[in-house]
């Protein structure tokens, strides 16, 4: 049986450029910011990459097709590099192809980059876009609110709930994330709201409303990787670890069988179980430090605390409300703001996920620091509810 | 005996206010003010002459007892495509044999009427079916526009179980030019009515009648059901009057209720008259356009056994009404709207892949497994039940007659929609399977889990840049 990547290698370094509307910056603008952070707090050289896998969703508002916006963007050394496009999952897609590497000792120190010029399109939301020939075909024409509200429907039908209670338990889960978010100077949006105003905004996808999307960004994210051995030699302290790395892709279950009630996130709990499984955890609510997961709309964060069983199923509106998700509470979710603050560039989130968690486990998350964090959970969703890719990263210190 | 053995019917249930249009256009034309009286029915967005046919021919579906027809003709002057046989288009959406006979008839106000007697004559071995549909467009602020409705009716003829019998037809063929429309014009283009009235119903119709009457041995003064399809408001009780037809044998134009269908008219009265007619009722057809048809029925004792689902009364009744005149001329092109940069992605639809998922975009077909029996949408070639996944194992299954019930839903007000805000939603179906589809003719708080719903042909997309179109199925919430 497979031994899974736990701890098998460790970040060397990373960087992440600020998000938000970057009108000034340019895809390869944004790569560099974040590379030089990252290669900086490395402590190498940019020769001594091996690899490297670039993470970058859409392709005709971003940077075109293939490796090459990488290699040209840092003038990386005629290295493999790989794209890869995974939705929303695609930055941690990029980090497990590095990761992947290294722990296969195809190489010793390798790159993942994420990158997304959301901000080119001239309207707000993300870009419209074609979903393949045969699926436009029949396909609603759905936003991605639109789809995402489709969560909050099926959950309220699912455990009967009052709409007034659920729509007030989304804005807590944003309400928090703007909370955190005032204390990020890389997020996109830094100032508080009030549940009174997240719960009266105007709809975009009843019952999604403003404040229960998250932001629209540009941004780039950035890892190196290496294995603990050659980390050690190089000086590197405070060691941060892969513990997991999970990725579940629908296969149409759930958008054709009636085995799926749309009450929830078939791969979000698949993929979290196996996480769990690779980084040895028993009991996430105890053992799970911080959370960082795909908090795309409210929904999606309040249903995605149950598939990650930090809550009871049907129970997570209590648990919201209760803030036990809120920066100070038992399970803190999103404690850099999240996409909510931070937007959503789509090849970089993932990385931006995990490089709250890098800054924590190193201490260096200032006004944010959690004290004593063991374990972090990434978590990403692309897609839809009904049809979609999950990918699960578990983070934590070297032992 | 051959003759008339089923009709069906489709209003869209939309109607505008006549008021609502007078009280935007009057400024203009003050003789409108005259005409602002009722309601007359608009397409919603999704709707045209194919999707209003393939919705009067469902209708007339339901009244036949053998669902395997001989033919299938659509006559319209408003067929979507010029250069793709728009019935074959509607046989599919019903999934009907293969081997059926289609034909678009067009050109004329009186195509349904000629077509009518041409399948009459012919003798068709099984029921053959017409359907007629119409959705003129109008310049704004026009008369026409404020006569005119939107709408589909279908009839089949055969020989058993005959409920009209065909007593015998006339045509007299003119040029007389009362309007035209060129294929590089969008509009009618129309002469005085007067001179109309005057030179062409009070002259070509009469004598035509006279000689179908004498033909049948049948006096004018019996006719209890008497169709003449005009906008005329007046016409049809002067014409009665000079063929001594009694008056109260004349059928409303409806229009203060619908307006006046084009060349579906004849047809949606012709079922008009039959849903309201007793046997030995005599009927007589006038189609007008470039001369007239006359054709003439008499309704037999299966009248009464033979009702569709719906019928004219029940589409007359299933109805919305609307206010706002900017939605029809947005939904007729009549002016351009700002749909904003989400509505401007390119809609192409490539042909080649069109035409390998026709069996679901039209005839709404997905699979039945032969080994687990799992019901799904669309038909891959793996079943879907994640305890089977059997190969190749599924037959047809056709879920365009499902009742539905919404599992989740929304009102999508980002992305973009010809009519705001976009419904959409995961249907699960009765029987098994189920997808996320679009809904049509939703009013605000009337959709949430659990609702019912029916599946309907619909336009999803224009293709505005190469003047294409694409249908697919929506649900619709039953109440509506």
């Amino acid at each position: 049986m497979a031994s899974g990547i736990k701890d098998k290698v460790v970040i060397l370094g990373m960087g992440c450029s600020k998000f938000g509307e970057r009108w000034e910056s340019s895809p390869s603008d944004l790569m560099v910011e974040a590379f030089e952070e990252c290669i900086q707090d490395a402590g190498i050289e940019r020769e001594q990459i091996e690899a490297a896998w670039f993470g970058a969703g859409i392709d005709s508002f971003n940077v075109g097709a293939s490796a090459m916006p990488l290699a040209i963007a840092l003038r990386l050394n005629y290295i493999p590099v790989t794209k890869v496009e995974n939705m929303c999952a695609t930055g941690t897609e990029a980090f497990r192809g590095a990761v992947y590497a290294v722990a296969s000792g195809a190489c010793d120190i390798a790159l993942a980059l994420g990158v997304e010029k959301l901000k080119d399109t001239g309207y707000g939301g993300l870009p419209q876009r074609s979903r393949g020939i045969e699926n436009d075909m029949y396909w609603p024409n759905l936003s991605a609110p639109g789809a995402f509200a489709q969560l909050a429907t099926g959950y309220q039908a699912k455990h009967k709930l009052n709409k007034e209670d659920l729509k007030r338990a989304m804005a807590h889960v944003s309400v928090k994330s703007h909370a955190n978010g005032v204390k990020n100077p890389k997020a996109h949006l830094q100032r508080e709201i009030t549940e009174e105003q997240a719960m009266n905004a105007p709809y975009i996808a009843e019952p999604i409303g403003l404040f229960d999307c998250c932001g629209v960004s540009d941004g780039s994210a950035c890892a190196i990787v290496t294995t603990p051995e050659i980390a050690e030699k190089l000086g590197k302290e405070n060691l941060v670890s892969v513990k997991a790395l999970q990725l579940a892709v629908s296969n149409g279950t759930e958008s054709s069988h009636s085995s799926w009630d749309g009450s929830y996130l078939k791969t979000t709990r698949i993929a979290a179980q196996r996480a769990y499984d690779e980084a040895g955890v028993k009991n996430p609510k105890q053992e799970i430090s911080m959370t960082e997961v795909h908090d795309c709309f409210s929904i999606t964060e309040l249903v995605t605390m149950e598939d990650l069983q930090l809550a009871e199923e049907g129970r997570a509106v209590n648990d919201v409300l209760d803030g036990t998700f809120d920066a100070d509470g038992s399970n803190p979710c999103q404690i850099d703001g999240g996409l909510k603050c931070f937007g959503h560039p789509i090849g970089a989130s993932g990385l931006r996920m995990i490089y709250e968690n890098y800054l924590q486990f190193q201490g260096r998350a200032d006004a944010r620091q959690l004290s004593n964090p063991r374990l972090g959970l990434n978590h990403n969703l692309g897609g839809f509810p009904h049809q979609n890719i999950c990918s699960i990263s578990i983070i934590g210190p070297y032992d | 005996m051959i003759g008339i053995t089923a009709f069906g019917a489709y209003i869209p249930r939309s109607r505008l206010s006549k008021q609502a249009m007078s009280d935007a256009n009057s400024w203009f034309d003050a003789g409108l003010k005259s005409l602002a009286k009722g309601e007359r029915s608009i397409c919603n967005w999704d709707e045209d002459t194919i999707t209003m046919a393939v919705e009067a021919t469902r209708d007339c579906l339901t009244a036949l007892e053998k669902k395997q027809l001989a033919s299938l003709y659509l006559a319209s002057t408003t067929l979507p495509f010029l250069d793709r046989q728009n019935s074959v288009v509607v046989s599919e959406a019903l999934n009907l044999e293969k081997n059926i006979r289609t034909m678009d008839i067009s050109a004329s106000q009186r195509a349904a009427t000629s077509a009518l007697i041409s399948l009459l004559e012919s003798r068709p071995k099984s029921n053959a079916m017409l359907v007629a549909s119409e959705h003129r467009r109008t310049k704004a602020g026009s008369r026409s526009e404020m006569l005119w409705g939107d709408a589909a009716a279908a009839v089949s003829v055969g020989t058993e179980k005959v409920i009209a019998e065909f007593l015998g037809a006339e045509t007299y063929a003119v040029d007389f030019v009362d309007h035209y429309r060129g294929s590089d014009s969008d509009f009618d283009y129309d002469w005085e009515e007067r001179w109309i009235r005057d030179e062409g119903f009070m002259k070509s119709v009469p004598e035509t009648v006279d000689k179908l009457l004498a033909s049948c041995g049948i006096d004018a003064a019996q006719i209890t059901h008497f169709i003449l399809p005009t906008d005329q408001a007046r016409t049809p009780a002067a014409l009665a009057k000079k063929l001594g037809i009694n008056a109260q044998a004349v059928v409303d134009n409806q229009i203060a209720s619908v307006g006046v269908a084009g060349a579906a008219q004849a047809i949606l009265l012709l079922a008009k008259a039959i849903e309201a007619a007793n046997p030995e009722d005599l009927i007589l057809l006038v189609g007008f356009g470039q001369g007239c048809d006359i054709v003439l029925f008499r309704v037999t004792e299966e009248v009464s056994n033979t009702k569709p689902k719906q019928g004219v009364n029940g589409a007359l009744l299933a109805r919305r009404v609307e206010t706002n005149y900017n939605k029809f001329l947005s939904f007729n092109k009549l002016v351009e709207r700002d749909i904003g940069k989400r509505g401007e992605a390119d809609k192409q639809t490539y042909l080649s892949g069109y035409n390998r998922r026709k069996d679901l975009l039209t005839s709404f077909i997905g699979g039945v497994c032969r080994e687990c029996g799992t019901v799904q949408i669309p038909r891959d070639k793996y079943c879907v039940n994640p305890d089977c996944h059997a190969l190749e194992s599924q037959d047809d299954y056709r879920f365009a007659d499902k009742a539905g019930t919404v599992a989740t839903w929304t009102a999508d007000r980002l992305t973009f929609d010809w009519n705001p805000p976009a419904y959409f939603g995961m249907v699960e179906f009765e029987g098994g399977g189920k997808l996320m589809m679009d809904f049509t003719e939703v009013e605000e708080g009337t959709i949430d889990a659990g609702t019912r719903v029916s599946l309907h042909f619909r336009i999803k997309q224009f293709d505005t840049q190469r003047g294409f179109r694409k249908y697919f199925w929506k649900a619709m919430p039953l109440s509506s």
